[in-house]
């Protein structure tokens, strides 16, 4: 296959065009994941919509519904918990794995009703980006267009009230209601994240892009701009590798986590060289301490 | 039982509140903050107890006391974090409430972990613009904007710093930041929380050189939280002390003496004066 024959497959580009959205929502959202040092509570997140997707697909529904309305249901719980998650690695840890047990419950009971659909379990959990469907790609098409608009409209409240909360409440910030509703982002963006990478492997798209590049970039504009090329990259990357590379049939969501880990590792290594050239402070500082100068 | 008031002022008629002349004050009438019988229980714990203090424009307080005497919750109160159980409280004539620009605050130093792959130009911006809703065209551009944060930086001597990542700043410049982020709203009452923490002798001069200045010229209140008084007995006005949930102002010389504190304590205090410092010795502080 060339990439020319490649695009004439409608399921190939879905993936694409589904991969691409579920990649920018995912770097938006995980650059101020970060931010508030919250992944862990991102990871819980999506375990808590696999539950949702095991017990739609239970009940006969379509899993995208299910996974949204419950890890919104959490998000919204765990926001109103907590005005800030850092801290409460505990708690999350409980109730993911609460929420990962009751998923294989609702798995088996889905898997011994209905006999041999084990597999969709496998879909969830490492994506199943092959089978994406136009309808699909609508709804991630829709999903990053909210997420993209809503952070627009949080973008310096919510960066202020991620970096400083304290002084962010003392200026009129309402920080607990943005801690809820970037919660709620967040769930809304792992929940169609999912769709693509699979509730394991999310982090690889929600987290390596934004990390990588935090470390690559110090005004916050640009870190995301270069997050969401990153994740991309990444994703459509992983796609060509996947449909194009040897040995035929590399799962695509092991080409975009390996992109991704390679993308982190990278950006982790020139930050590290840049911090070892570059001087701790300007080489005319205006404002010398006697001191260090002294003994210089 | 209510605070102890040395050498009060009148609320209405504001006199100079020290030698050194301040022409501006003159304008604002009344006191920037007026506490009266205020009160605030955290948790089920009381914090302050019937608290009463009134505080001039262009004042320079230092507010002492030991750990856990309420000092972060008064501020909290006056930046309208916290309400008090009872009592009344006035920031120039008016209730407190969050987001008052007339107020600028610099909490006590703690690491901050996502600002640090920030430039101190966009940490310092906050102070500008952080509170408005939507993206400001993601905010680096616009030279007005930047003048106004590059002037904030250079009135705390910290304009080489502007594109310096966080990370790489010492306490002493991160704490510069805190400040400059704080004068932005151009405020009229500034609130620092510990900023002498974590900061050696020559910078710890420096800093206090530098919000004495900015008192003096701006005509603006400050209200500073230190465990130690002795740096700051050359610039400032008059003294906060709270204790036990009780508070006692007036200058230092009336304040930090053993009769006063050992009444504020309720334990018997000394206050030492040695190599020209003074130490309160006696209880745990």
């Amino acid at each position: 296959m060339n990439i020319g024959t490649l695009w004439q497959h409608e399921f190939i580009q879905n993936a694409f065009l589904a991969g691409g959205c579920v990649a920018i929502a995912a770097a938006l959202i995980g650059y101020f994941l970060v931010l508030r040092a919250q992944t862990f509570a991102g990871e819980a997140l999506t375990d808590i919509g696999f539950t949702g997707a095991t017990g739609a697909a239970l009940l006969g529904l379509s899993p995208l519904p299910g996974m949204m309305i419950l890890s919104l249901l959490a998000a919204f719980i765990i926001g109103l918990l907590g005005e800030r998650l850092r801290g409460r690695d505990i708690e999350i840890g409980m109730v993911l794995s609460f929420a990962l047990g009751l998923g294989v419950l609702f798995l088996s009971l889905y898997a011994s009703s209905s006999g041999s659909h084990a597999s969709a379990g496998i879909g969830l959990l490492f994506g199943s980006i092959l089978s994406v469907s136009r309808e699909d790609v609508w709804l991630s098409l829709a999903g990053a267009l909210g997420c993209s608009l809503a952070l627009l409209i949080l973008y310096r409240p919510l960066l202020f009230a991620s970096i400083d909360p304290e002084v962010a409440a003392a200026r009129g910030v309402p920080v607990r209601l943005l801690s809820v509703l970037f919660l709620l982002l967040l769930a809304l963006a792992t929940a169609i994240s999912v769709l693509v990478i699979g509730v394991l492997l999310v982090f690889a798209l929600l987290v390596a892009p934004a990390a990588a590049a935090g470390r690559l970039s110090s005004s916050p504009a640009s870190a995301l701009l270069l997050a969401v090329l990153l994740g991309v990259g990444c994703t459509w990357g992983g796609l060509l590798i996947a449909f194009l590379g040897p040995g035929q049939h590399l799962p695509a969501s092991f080409c975009i986590a390996t992109l991704a880990t390679c993308c982190y590792a990278g950006a982790s290594l020139i930050a590290h060289v840049r911090q070892r050239r570059a001087p701790r402070l300007p080489a005319q500082p205006a404002h010398p301490c006697k001191g260090r100068r002294a003994a210089v | 039982m209510s605070s102890t008031q040395y050498d009060q002022r009148p609320g209405l008629a504001p006199q100079a509140p020290s030698s050194r002349g301040r022409e501006s004050q003159e304008m604002i009438p009344g006191p920037v903050i007026e506490l009266e019988r205020v009160s605030v229980c955290l948790g089920g714990r009381s914090i302050l107890q019937e608290v009463s203090f009134s505080i001039s424009p262009g004042e320079f307080i230092a507010v002492l006391g030991p750990n856990g005497a309420g000092k972060s919750t008064l501020l909290k109160v006056l930046l309208g974090l916290v309400r008090p159980s009872a009592g009344s409280v006035r920031l120039f004539g008016q209730a407190p409430r969050r987001g008052n620009q007339l107020i600028g605050y610099a909490p006590q130093h703690r690491t901050l972990e996502g600002a640090l792959s920030l430039r101190a130009r966009d940490l310092v911006g906050f102070g500008l613009d952080g509170h408005r809703w939507g993206p400001g065209w993601f905010v680096s551009g616009g030279r007005r904007r930047q003048a106004t944060i590059e002037e904030a930086l250079a009135e705390v001597d910290a304009r080489q710093l502007a594109d310096m990542p966080v990370a790489h700043l010492s306490g002493g410049e991160q704490q510069r930041l805190l400040i400059a982020q704080a004068l932005l709203s151009q405020p009229r009452l500034l609130l620092l929380d510990e900023p002498l923490s974590n900061l050696d002798i020559s910078h710890e001069q420096e800093i206090i050189a530098l919000i004495a200045r900015l008192c003096r010229t701006r005509g603006m209140t400050v209200l500073l939280v230190s465990h130690d008084v002795n740096p700051l007995l050359p610039v400032i006005d008059r003294v906060l002390y709270l204790a036990r949930g009780h508070a006692a102002i007036g200058k230092p010389e009336q304040v930090i003496t053993s009769a006063t504190l050992s009444a504020l304590y309720g334990a018997p205090v000394e206050v030492v004066e040695a190599l020209g410092r003074l130490f309160v010795v006696g209880v745990d502080i």
